[in-house]
């Protein structure tokens, strides 16, 4: 399955101009835990998927609201030279495309 | 005397992005404290900061003002405005002081007038370099170089400006650039309530109603704040306020659902309840602050990087689309030859391919190729004319470009204006975005304006 389906929410915005996050919610515990303990869902695959080094990548679990919060670094900051996205709000793939 | 609670209006998520009338006439039935609004945001770019802009237009701001203006006035309780004019640099505040004037004027109304500057002079900033510029949020090094050539460097000041302000009982506080959370907590903490709840309260109240459901950042939020808890509940009735959406809240553009930082230190949320105490409010209580052990304050500024020049077509040929990478390095090769008014290396020229991996880049997994491709040609040159010339040559030079197999001989692409390019004006780019432990201090003008 893919991550987009198993979320409710999934969405990404900048933290600032120089982070994304990538927000995702679940409809239930269940599929919350899938994901958590997915082998593919880890800051070493996610590094992959987006180009960058896994020590920049944090994954931040908060259960109370089954969330999962992705903090990703920019490749380039928001609205400098190299950016098409200035709000960072259409990062959430190649994420979203995961299998779990 | 103590009060026994403080009730306030958050206006909405950001100034000039409208609320509803009815909101307001709602959260007006009871008494208020002072209303709130937040008008600041990186969000949108670098753009507006460097070049002294606001990303809201002046009629949006003057819409939201006219309506609270007069009634702040009439109840004697103050507004306060935080991050004026969007980025909160001297131009923005000021262009925010001209909507008060107007309105002042039209309605015959005066208002006594705190402005809290936020600018930082190039002579701070060169102390400054000297080591007490850190990183913050993912930012690299600061490169003291940069110094000379940020335009508006501002610092984001926290409650303490807006207190001493609130000491001076004004109908408005216009504040530069602030913390979102210093427009709403400094009230109650100016009256002796928890800083960590009043920090949490104003962190959901900047948003408006967003932390309500349908979300609603351009709408209202109705905070009341008392002894060792908060209150939010939105005064109009199509919304709603859940243990859910509010705890959801606290996710919203930070890196860290359990904590936020401030200026004031780490607000912790790790032990917050959320409880449902009317069908639409919802009490919080729990949030602590646990005070900074050495103060520092985040700096902003943007530098010039050039101007922007761009072209928009389509393509639809499938053997053009199947050599759009060699159309571009055809066209790059071509522009270099042909611009004899700019070396390379002074420019850059960007080709954004819509349909194909425009929006992710290279972190487009896989990629087949659609019918219809979108392409938007930037050139960024050191002045305007040049970026114009650049991107006058790359667009004619796409369109004729040859190609093995080609057979619409008559043009690549389709351009869906006259003119077909476009001036895009300065380009800035974030170059401060750091913090410093330096101490600052911040110039208040006190004026009444009618």
């Amino acid at each position: 399955m893919k991550l987009y389906d198993a979320a409710s929410v999934c969405r990404s915005k900048n933290a600032g101009p120089f982070q994304v996050t990538v927000d995702l919610m679940f409809p239930d515990k269940e599929s919350y835990q899938r994901v958590l303990s997915s082998p593919a869902f880890c800051v070493e695959k996610i590094g992959e998927l987006y180009h960058t080094s896994s020590e920049k990548i944090q994954i931040k679990p908060f259960e109370r609201i089954l969330t999962i919060k992705v903090v990703l670094p920019r490749s380039a900051s928001s609205g400098s030279r190299l950016d098409s996205d200035v709000y960072g709000s259409q990062q959430h793939f190649p994420l979203g495309a995961l299998e779990i | 005397m103590k009060k026994q609670s403080i009730r306030y209006l958050s206006l909405c998520g950001l100034l000039g992005y409208g609320y509803s009338l009815s909101s307001l006439t709602n959260a007006l039935q009871e008494d208020l404290d002072f209303v709130g609004v937040d008008a600041g945001s990186t969000d949108p770019g670098p753009y507006y900061l460097g070049s002294g802009k606001g990303f809201v237009k002046r009629l949006q701001v003057k819409r939201d003002l006219e309506l609270i203006l007069p009634e702040i006035k009439k109840r004697n309780i103050p507004l306060i405005i935080g991050s004026a004019g969007g980025s909160g640099a001297a131009p923005h505040v000021q262009s925010v002081l001209d909507i008060i004037s107007e309105i002042a004027k039209e309605k015959s109304l005066e208002f006594k007038t705190i402005i809290i500057y936020s600018d930082l002079s190039k002579a701070f900033l060169h102390q400054a370099a000297q080591g007490h510029i850190f990183p913050c949020g993912g930012a690299p090094e600061f490169v003291p170089g940069d110094v000379d050539s940020l335009s508006n460097p501002v610092a984001q000041f926290g409650t303490d400006p807006i207190i001493e302000a609130l000491a001076k009982n004004p109908d408005v506080i216009v504040a530069g650039r602030c913390c979102d959370t210093a427009v709403f907590a400094s009230y109650p903490i100016a009256h002796g309530f928890d800083p960590g709840l009043a920090l949490h309260a104003a962190k959901i109240a900047e948003c408006g109603a967003l932390c309500a459901r349908p979300v609603g950042a351009n709408d209202s939020l109705v905070v009341e704040i008392g002894d060792g808890f908060f209150t939010v509940e939105p005064p109009n009735e199509a919304r709603v306020c859940s243990p859910e959406s509010v705890a959801a809240h606290s996710l919203y553009e930070q890196p860290d659902p359990n904590c936020f930082y401030e200026p004031e230190g780490k607000i912790d949320l790790s032990a917050c309840t959320f409880e449902q105490i009317a069908p639409r409010k919802v009490k919080v209580t729990g949030s602590k602050l646990i005070p900074a052990d050495k103060a520092t304050t985040k700096l902003e500024g943007a530098k010039r990087i050039g101007f922007r020049a761009l072209t928009i077509a389509g393509l639809r040929d499938p053997a053009a689309i199947a050599h759009l990478d060699e159309i571009e390095s055809n066209v790059r090769q071509s522009v270099a030859e042909s611009a004899n008014f700019i070396k390379e290396g002074e420019y850059t020229l960007r080709f954004l391919r819509y349909g194909v991996d425009a929006v992710i880049g290279k972190n487009e997994p896989a990629v087949t190729l659609p019918n219809e491709v979108g392409l938007v040609i930037e050139a960024i040159a050191p002045t305007q004319e040049k970026a114009d010339a650049l991107i006058g040559l790359a667009r004619s030079k796409a369109l004729h470009q040859s190609f093995p197999g080609r057979k619409a001989t008559a043009g690549n692409l389709a351009f869906p204006f006259s003119p077909s390019d476009f001036s895009g004006g300065e380009v800035y780019e974030f170059a401060l975005y750091h913090l410093t432990d330096l101490p600052l201090s911040f110039n208040v003008e006190e004026m009444v304006i009618k």
